[in-house]
């Protein structure tokens, strides 16, 4: 049994301590918020925050979440009024929107770290984030609308 | 609650609603409810036709019947309704329609959602909008050419009196209206449209900023297995034994099933392996990786793509069957001053949507529920009735969200699959994918070689035109011995060669097919259209003119395209020419309208250029220009994409927007990155380490301009890609004077010296 702290809240997971995060939060706590894209931290699409950092929930074993703060995009704000959000939602970001939630606390992690981030520092922490629709011209102009009224 | 169905199915409508010779799954109908019936009518609903209903709180429902995978469709098809009702669009709900053939046409492909259904959805509207008027009157005892429908509410005109819709559904509900059949539907004026053009956010919006939104994936049932499924690596092999012994071991495993495969031509069905049974993924993963399998890797087992594609090359070189014939090409080439070839080739591509195949089923004694993101809905449905041998009626296809599709998900293979196991394991299950598993057993787009011959003219002028096109087609994934492309495979870009040409030859030569060929956004319009536009700079570049005034002189006068006098069978996307005719000025129009808006002919830096590219497919008419820079190292940059379409009516224009930037994106990986190559049989790539697709770091100014346009809706969702990748490759022989004929471009040809 493994006890993580997810979106403010201890859980206990029972399962085997190198399941990936991932799994455990989907098919063991039922947060289906945190997408599975590629199993090889290749896409993104499963980013969580951990201490406030982005890691990909799909190579990070449950057992290197204990003790940890964990956050996932049902965490990340109590109804979608996180800055991100906000600005996903003003620039209609999302096509298919799967791996958005992804690309939302990638985008939130490095608001926190990089309140005002330049046009290199944005496409250096969003490209281990793919969008098969094709969205990232509104994602860079979102986060970048987060920047400049912060 | 009564419902005021429709108790009466009748033939589809006839006359004013049937006027766009549409199949519509709309039907109309009442009856006068008897007393006691009507005495419960307080809480009656009000549902006029199939993709609407309208409850006594005025709460106006809609059933969204094309399946959303991140075009907007979910929310565009409804506002169309909405603003024919003249509904309050705070006060419509959107649900989404299991597979049903009586919602007419599910299957959503070939960018034909709005165009079939623009006009059904009109008239479900302006239907319904009419019987509201007609039930006010009678509240009132006025003539209902006295009331007009206004933002939820029946207002008589004469007085100001109102009625809310709410009010009026319920009297609607207890009335007997005339029927549709007989009405004469009046249809808003565009400047009193409240919904269509405007650029309304989509419905999932919110959901999906916060994780809430259901894909198929998300779906979980109380007692629901996982399973994870290894298949043959090799397209027509099956497993011989195994042993799962170390498989069963693995904490989290329940048991291990076997699928038989299905001998090939395997269609929508699947291709058979042995699962893994657990009660969470991770451990149907794990434990899959314990499986001891003896494969017979059937007749594929050695089919290497690159042997392959030099058998495709060596067929273009020879004739072909004839697919279009116009005046003497063999003459006009035999003349002509200058004789130019040309091979063009492209790879296989994989889908790879963000969200893996997957789906839940449910199978008990009696019935099979199904929840799956799936572009087919009445496929996934029949295909999981015949693998079950239930009556269809037993078998229902929920269908959530997807999460992207791109043709992948319009075959229900992984559906099947997922039924049969739940009725083997009496539990429902989920399948779930692996990203290596969405790769390696795909359904891929052809592999294409293509060879064109132009005969050039001292002035510049084309005489002659040949081009043949080998691939694999996509109707062997269905039938066997299939080697030749279909009308409908080679109007993508072949038979449609819109440029201004006396002399024309079309041929298609024979392909063998070795794995599973599919629908891929844009289908053979992606090869096609690379050869073509590549093909038209080449020449532009021979006869030492600016490409974009090459292209204005070989689309010529404004015409339409006569296939009767090409001896075409032009299936034109299934829709009619009249219509939808191929219209070269259509084309012209967005040239010109993209060279206007763009920088094209300003001077630029050294191996910095700049390419155009026009086609039309899907019914719209689409082009492009795309202005790279290449490093010393060969890697190319891509700044600025610009792009003007014609798609007729524009229902959303923040999604069509949005479709195009998309489809960009899209262009670019099929240019740059994405090749799927085969040896032994087995696909050589596993996942995006090694099977590539732009990423954020690639993505271009990408600015879309939209022809104003009154025309019937033509395609969104496919028409953006295909100019992409000539316009890429043709800016790319502007900055190097190197010209790329294989996709995808290899960096190390393009090295500066």
């Amino acid at each position: 049994m493994t006890t993580i702290r997810i979106n403010g809240i201890d859980r206990k997971v029972d399962g085997d301590p190198q399941m990936p995060l991932l799994w455990a939060i989907r098919d063991i706590l039922g947060l289906t918020g945190t997408k599975f894209g590629c199993g090889i931290g290749a896409c993104g699409a499963c980013t969580v925050h951990m201490d406030d950092q982005a890691v990909r929930s799909c190579i990070t074993p449950l057992s290197a979440a204990e003790g940890h703060e964990i956050v996932t995009i049902e965490g990340l704000s109590p109804d979608g009024t996180h800055p991100v959000q906000r600005a996903w939602q003003t620039s209609n970001v999302p096509q298919c929107g799967y791996c958005q939630p992804g690309q939302i606390m990638q985008a939130a992690a490095l608001l926190k770290e990089t309140p005002k981030p330049n046009d290199q520092q944005i496409v250096d922490a969003m490209s281990g984030n793919i969008c098969r629709c094709g969205t990232y011209q509104r994602i860079r102009a979102a986060i970048k609308s987060v920047a400049e009224s912060t | 609650m009564t419902k005021i169905v429709n108790l009466s199915r009748r033939d589809v409508l006839t006359g004013s609603l049937a006027a766009g010779g549409l199949v519509l799954g709309l039907y109309v109908g009442f009856r006068k409810l008897p007393v006691a019936e009507a005495a419960t009518a307080e809480a009656a609903t009000f549902e006029p036709n199939v993709y609407l209903t309208i409850d006594g709180t005025g709460l106006v429902t809609i059933v969204a019947h094309r399946s959303e995978m991140g075009t907007g469709i979910k929310t565009g098809l409804p506002m169309v309704l909405a603003d024919e009702l003249e509904a309050d669009w705070t006060r419509v709900k959107i649900v989404q329609a299991h597979g049903d053939p009586k919602y007419g046409d599910q299957n959503t492909d070939g960018s034909r959602s709005m165009r079939q259904f623009y006009q059904p959805m009109r008239e479900a509207g302006a239907a319904a909008r009419q019987m509201l008027e007609t039930a006010a009157a009678h509240v009132w005892g006025v003539n209902a050419e006295e009331c007009r429908a206004r933002d939820h509410t029946i207002v008589h005109v004469p007085t100001g009196r109102q009625l809310p819709f709410g009010d009026a559904a319920r009297a609607a509900a207890t009335l007997e209206i005339p029927s549709t059949d007989h009405m004469e539907l009046g249809f808003k004026p565009a400047n009193e449209r409240r919904y269509v053009g405007k650029p309304i956010p989509i419905v999932d919006l919110h959901d999906i900023v916060q994780g809430k939104a259901i894909y198929g994936i998300d779906v979980v049932l109380p007692g629901m297995k996982h399973a994870s499924i290894e298949r043959c690596p090799v397209y027509g092999g099956k497993a011989v034994s195994f042993d799962a012994t170390e498989t069963l071991k693995v904490p989290g495993v329940e048991q291990v099933v076997e699928i038989p495969a299905t001998p090939i031509p395997s269609g929508f069905y699947p291709l058979g392996g042995i699962a893994v049974i657990a009660s969470n993924t991770w451990s149907a993963q794990q434990g899959r990786q314990k499986l001891k399998i003896t494969w017979d890797f059937g007749p594929n087992a050695s089919h290497d793509s690159n042997t392959y594609r030099t058998q495709l090359e060596a067929t273009a070189q020879q004739p072909g069957q004839v697919v279009r014939r116009e005046g003497d090409v063999d003459a006009a080439l035999a003349s002509a001053k200058q004789r130019m070839t040309a091979d063009y080739f492209v790879p296989h591509y994989a889908h790879a949507p963000m969200e893996v195949p997957n789906a839940v089923a449910n199978v008990t004694a009696e019935r099979c529920d199904i929840w799956a993101p799936t572009q087919f809905p009445q496929a996934s449905r029949t295909t999981a009735a015949e693998v079950l041998g239930l009556p269809i009626e037993q078998v229902t296809v929920n269908v959530t969200l997807l999460g992207g599709g791109f043709g992948r998900k319009s075959k229900p293979d992984y559906v099947a699959e997922a039924a049969l196991l739940s009725r083997q394991v009496h539990a429902p299950v989920k399948v779930t994918w692996t990203r290596e598993d969405e790769i390696q057993h795909d359904y891929y787009h052809a592999i294409c070689a293509q060879h064109l011959e132009a005969g050039l003219e001292a002035d510049g002028r084309v005489s002659g035109w040949l081009h043949r096109t080998v691939f694999p087609p996509i109707e062997a994934t269905f039938q066997p011995d299939v080697t030749y492309g279909s009308a409908g495979e080679l109007q993508q870009g072949v038979t449609d060669m819109p440029y201004a040409i006396a002399s024309v030859r079309c041929e298609n030569g024979p392909a063998a097919n070795h794995v599973r060929i599919g629908w891929y956004r844009s289908v053979y319009n992606v090869p096609h259209a690379f050869a073509v536009c590549s093909f038209a700079d080449e020449l532009a570049h021979a006869a030492r003119m600016d490409p974009v005034e090459y292209l204005r002189q070989l689309l010529g006068e404004p015409r339409k395209l006569d296939f009767d006098a090409m001896h075409v069978d032009y299936p034109n996307y299934g829709a009619s020419l009249d219509m939808y005719p191929v219209d070269t000025g259509r084309l012209r129009g967005v040239l010109d309208l993209v060279v206007s808006n763009s920088d094209w002919g300003r001077p630029l830096p050294a191996r910095q250029g700049r390419g155009v590219a026009v086609h039309r497919s899907f019914l719209t008419y689409v082009a492009a220009i795309v202005h790279v820079v290449v490093g010393d190292d060969g890697q190319v940059a891509i700044p600025r994409v610009d792009i003007a379409l014609d798609c007729g009516l524009i229902v959303n224009p923040d999604r069509v927007r949005a479709q195009f930037e998309g489809a960009v994106i899209m262009g670019i990986s099929n240019t740059l990155y994405s090749n799927i190559t085969i040896k032994q049989g087995r696909i050589e790539q596993t996942n995006f380490s090694d099977y590539l697709v732009a990423r954020t770091d690639i993505t271009p100014d990408t600015r879309v301009y939209f022809v104003e346009s009154s025309a019937p809706p033509g395609g969104v969702g496919e028409p953006g890609v295909p100019p992409i990748a000539p316009a890429i490759c043709n800016a790319v022989f502007a900055a190097t004077g190197k010209r790329i004929r294989a996709l995808p471009i290899d960096p190390a040809q393009l090295k500066s010296a």
